[in-house]
């Protein structure tokens, strides 16, 4: 198969003019963004301002109605995208089979499954309840064992949608070690959050969006320093005092 | 696990269904007889069936529907042969070519039922017709099998020899089906019937019912048994089939069907020779 | 009547015999293999339709819900029809069999575990779509992932059909013939005994026939109940 994840040509991606409008309303109004091939972008915006639906448009679930995704010179490669959404769904079944979900299209052996499963449960501190039902993980664990579900496909480009949006600080702090070390692994990150600590904690550069455009794309730092739009500004007063205390 | 438990369940079911299936196809040699309600309620199959398959290894089954459906079964080939009770109706059969022979096998006869208190008075009938006329002066309730049984052909034939036309009076109700829920219904709605004598005998839900008229020897009712025609159907058990029909109407046979009885009655009589 | 009739039939299941075990035997094998049948054919078939995305599938939904209601008469007299020697599947001599039967109850059942499969598989669907999308599931994996996942609640389903299947009487009188110990299974004994007008003793059958799938539904419950505390 063409395309797999060891193919190159997968960066930069480019986003031109990305519009979505279902039933008329505008939710996606001229989107532009581009990705170089390393890091970990943070994506910020204020609710309704239509991250998600960014993030479902990168990985081919929602097709809009004008616009283009060049993925390094050509189409959307097969594999090496992913997404771990906000609410993760959980088989009724235990944290290993959950875990190796994602190898399923992949037929590999059973036997090679379990291994590279244990490998990764390691990683993300669930070796111990691999054979636990899913179900009854608590929420950070259920987030920790979607980024490994994800993890063991080895994408190159990984989408994380508000990963931490219902966590306590410990578990937070447990999710950004694993970003990080997915980030270290060769793995380029867009990720969603409202945690403007966590942002400036993980993010190589910040992209802001609100009401369906992104108004700025810059480094982290300068980001936060010198904002170059307004909502930009207005969103971070609104919200930095606040957050700093941490 | 409940998943390796599930089919675990699952492979045993599997087993017993195929098992039950191997078990069927190896069976001893056996011919489908398609025979009346009215022979199989009454019970006369239970009693002379063993006794054939002990003599013979060969068991009998029945497929026990009213008469004009069995003769349609014995039509499609999935009968090897028949006892049933319409003369006329057997006799085309055979003609067509649908069957290869049909003997005299035995007789019982049909017997008038009623509500004991004989809002009718049937009782005091002098003749068949006559019962029935009085039904049908009364218009009291008469339930008719309405199935194209043999029990059903000699019911429209006493009501023609009566000059009555039941069908569509509001005292007469087509059940449509065989000879016991007809019985049933009776017995719910002490109406009038006809039934065979074979099947009455064996009926435990009577309720207020009684025969009330019986002994005319307009209502002698005979059996013949019939081989399913083997040129036409070349799957027909023919040698297993003949050597029922042939054992019915031997001594064997014969002594066998008169022997049965319901508290001392005889309910079936071997057809003269 | 009606309590006098029920004591003796009371009276009667004390007495149990063994020619009722057969017949209580032959029911289970018979509506036992329909349902694996069905199992096989029908939780596929109705995972399938909720899976799949193809022009006409409302229609077929409606189509398989509707044909739950199938009278089992009907399916008898197909059946008949087709296994009958004048038939297209003549030649097998299966007409009269219990191997007739449980295809007879096979088609009555399948629809029904279909409908509630496609039911339940389409709602867990619904929810895991988008991820198995992304993960760049066929649809065939996306259907055995579902059905495997909603193993618990499809056992509704296959209980449904044991139910049907056991408690049917028009297609198995038909296909089987009811022949004394051959093809009597409970819902044609109680017909019978019903015409004899022995009704003690179809009410006695009537309650093996009550008390057994009684008792599976509860071994199911029990099951599910399990499952649910051990998954979640
Ligand atoms: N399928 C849809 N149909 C119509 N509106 C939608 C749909 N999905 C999202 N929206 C709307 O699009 C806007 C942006 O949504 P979303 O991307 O989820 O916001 P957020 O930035 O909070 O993730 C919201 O106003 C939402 O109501
Ligand atoms: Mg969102």
């Amino acid at each position: 198969m063409s395309g797999g994840p060891g193919g190159g040509a997968m960066f930069p991606i480019r986003v031109r003019g990305l519009c979505h409008a279902p039933n008329g309303r505008e939710l996606l109004s001229g989107v532009d963004l581009d990705l170089g091939d390393e890091g970990i972008t943070v994506l910020l915006g204020p609710n309704g301002a239509g991250k998600t639906l960014l993030l479902r448009a990168l990985c081919g679930l929602l097709v809009p109605c004008s616009g283009t995704l060049d993925w390094g010179g050509g189409a959307r490669p097969e594999r090496g995208v992913m997404m771990v959404f906000q609410n993760p769904m959980m088989l009724r079944a235990s944290v290993l089979a959950n875990a190796v979900l994602g190898l399923k299209p992949l037929n590999l052996s059973r036997h090679d499954c379990r291994g590279s499963g244990m490998a990764v449960l390691e990683r993300v501190g669930l070796a111990h309840r691999a054979h636990d039902s899913a179900r009854l993980l608590s929420g950070g664990e259920q987030q920790r064992l979607a980024l490994a579900r994800a993890w063991l496909t080895r994408p190159r480009l990984l989408l994380l949608d508000e990963p931490t949006a219902s966590l306590d600080p410990s578990a937070t702090a447990e999710v950004e070690r694993i970003v990080r070390e997915i980030r270290t692994d060769g793995t380029r990150i867009l990720m969603v959050t409202h945690n403007l600590g966590q942002a400036t904690r993980l993010a190589d550069d910040i992209v802001f969006m609100s009401g369906g455009r992104v108004h700025e794309h810059t480094p982290t730092r300068r980001f936060f320093s010198r904002p170059q739009s307004d909502e930009a500004r207005r969103f971070i007063q609104g919200e930095l005092p606040w957050r700093m205390s941490f | 696990m409940a998943h390796e438990l599930l089919k675990r369940i699952r492979v045993a079911v599997l087993g017993v269904v195929l098992a039950g299936a191997a078990q069927a196809a190896t069976a001893a040699e056996s011919i489908v007889l398609a025979s009346t309600t009215s022979t199989e309620q009454s019970g006369l199959f239970a009693h002379i069936l063993p006794i054939f398959e002990k003599t013979s290894g060969i068991s009998v089954k029945v497929v026990a529907l009213g008469t004009g459906q069995a003769l349609d079964v014995g039509r499609r080939g999935d009968a090897d042969a028949l006892l049933v009770h319409d003369r006329a109706a057997e006799d085309k059969f055979v003609a067509e070519g649908y069957g290869s022979y049909r003997r005299d096998v035995m007789y019982n006869d049909f017997v008038v039922v009623g509500p004991t208190a004989d809002p009718a008075a049937v009782r005091a009938s002098s003749d068949t017709s006559d019962a029935f006329r009085r039904i049908a002066g009364k218009a009291a309730t008469f339930i008719s099998r309405a199935d194209k049984s043999g029990t059903h052909a000699a019911e429209l034939r006493f009501w023609k020899a009566a000059a009555i036309e039941p069908v569509g009076q509001s005292w007469y109700k087509e059940a449509g089906t065989g000879m016991g829920p007809t019985l049933n219904m009776a017995a719910g709605v002490d109406a009038y019937t006809l039934s065979d004598r074979g099947t009455w005998a064996n009926f435990k839900n009577r309720q207020n019912l009684a025969i009330l008229y019986a002994g005319d020897p307009k209502l002698f009712n005979p059996y013949g048994a019939i081989l399913v025609n083997p040129d036409r159907h070349p799957h027909v058990k023919k040698a297993a089939a003949e050597r029922f029909i042939d054992w019915l109407t031997s001594d064997a046979g014969r002594e066998a069907i008169a022997s049965y009885r319901i508290g001392g009655e005889q309910l079936f009589f071997p057809s003269p020779r | 009547m009606f309590a006098s009739t029920l004591t003796d039939a009371i009276r009667l299941l004390a007495t149990f015999d063994h020619r009722v075990a057969e017949i209580v035997g032959l029911s289970l094998q018979v509506s036992g293999g329909a349902v694996v049948l069905g199992t096989l054919i029908g939780l596929p078939l109705g995972a399938c339709i909720a899976v799949g995305r193809f022009p006409g599938k409302s229609g077929v939904s409606v189509l398989i819900n509707a044909l739950m209601g199938l009278p089992s008469v009907v399916v008898g007299v197909v059946v008949y029809l087709l296994l009958s020697r004048s038939g297209p599947f003549g030649a097998f001599g299966l007409l009269y069999t219990p191997l007739a039967m449980v295809a007879a109850q096979t088609l009555l059942v399948v629809p029904l575990m279909a409908a509630i499969a496609r039911q339940v598989v389409e709602d867990a669907w619904q929810r895991y779509a988008e991820e198995l999308q992304v993960m760049r599931f066929t649809w065939w994996q996306s259907v055995t992932t579902l059905l495997h996942d909603c193993r618990h609640s499809l056992l509704v389903a296959v209980l449904a059909g044991l139910g049907r299947a056991m408690s049917e009487v028009g297609a198995v009188m038909i296909v089987g013939g009811n022949i004394d110990r051959a093809t009597r299974v409970m819902t044609t004994a109680i017909a019978l005994e019903t015409s004899k007008g022995d009704l003690p003793l179809a009410i006695a059958l009537g309650i093996v026939l009550i008390a057994l799938i009684l008792a599976l539904n509860a071994v199911a419950f029990g099951l599910r109940h399990w499952a649910m505390r051990r998954y979640g």
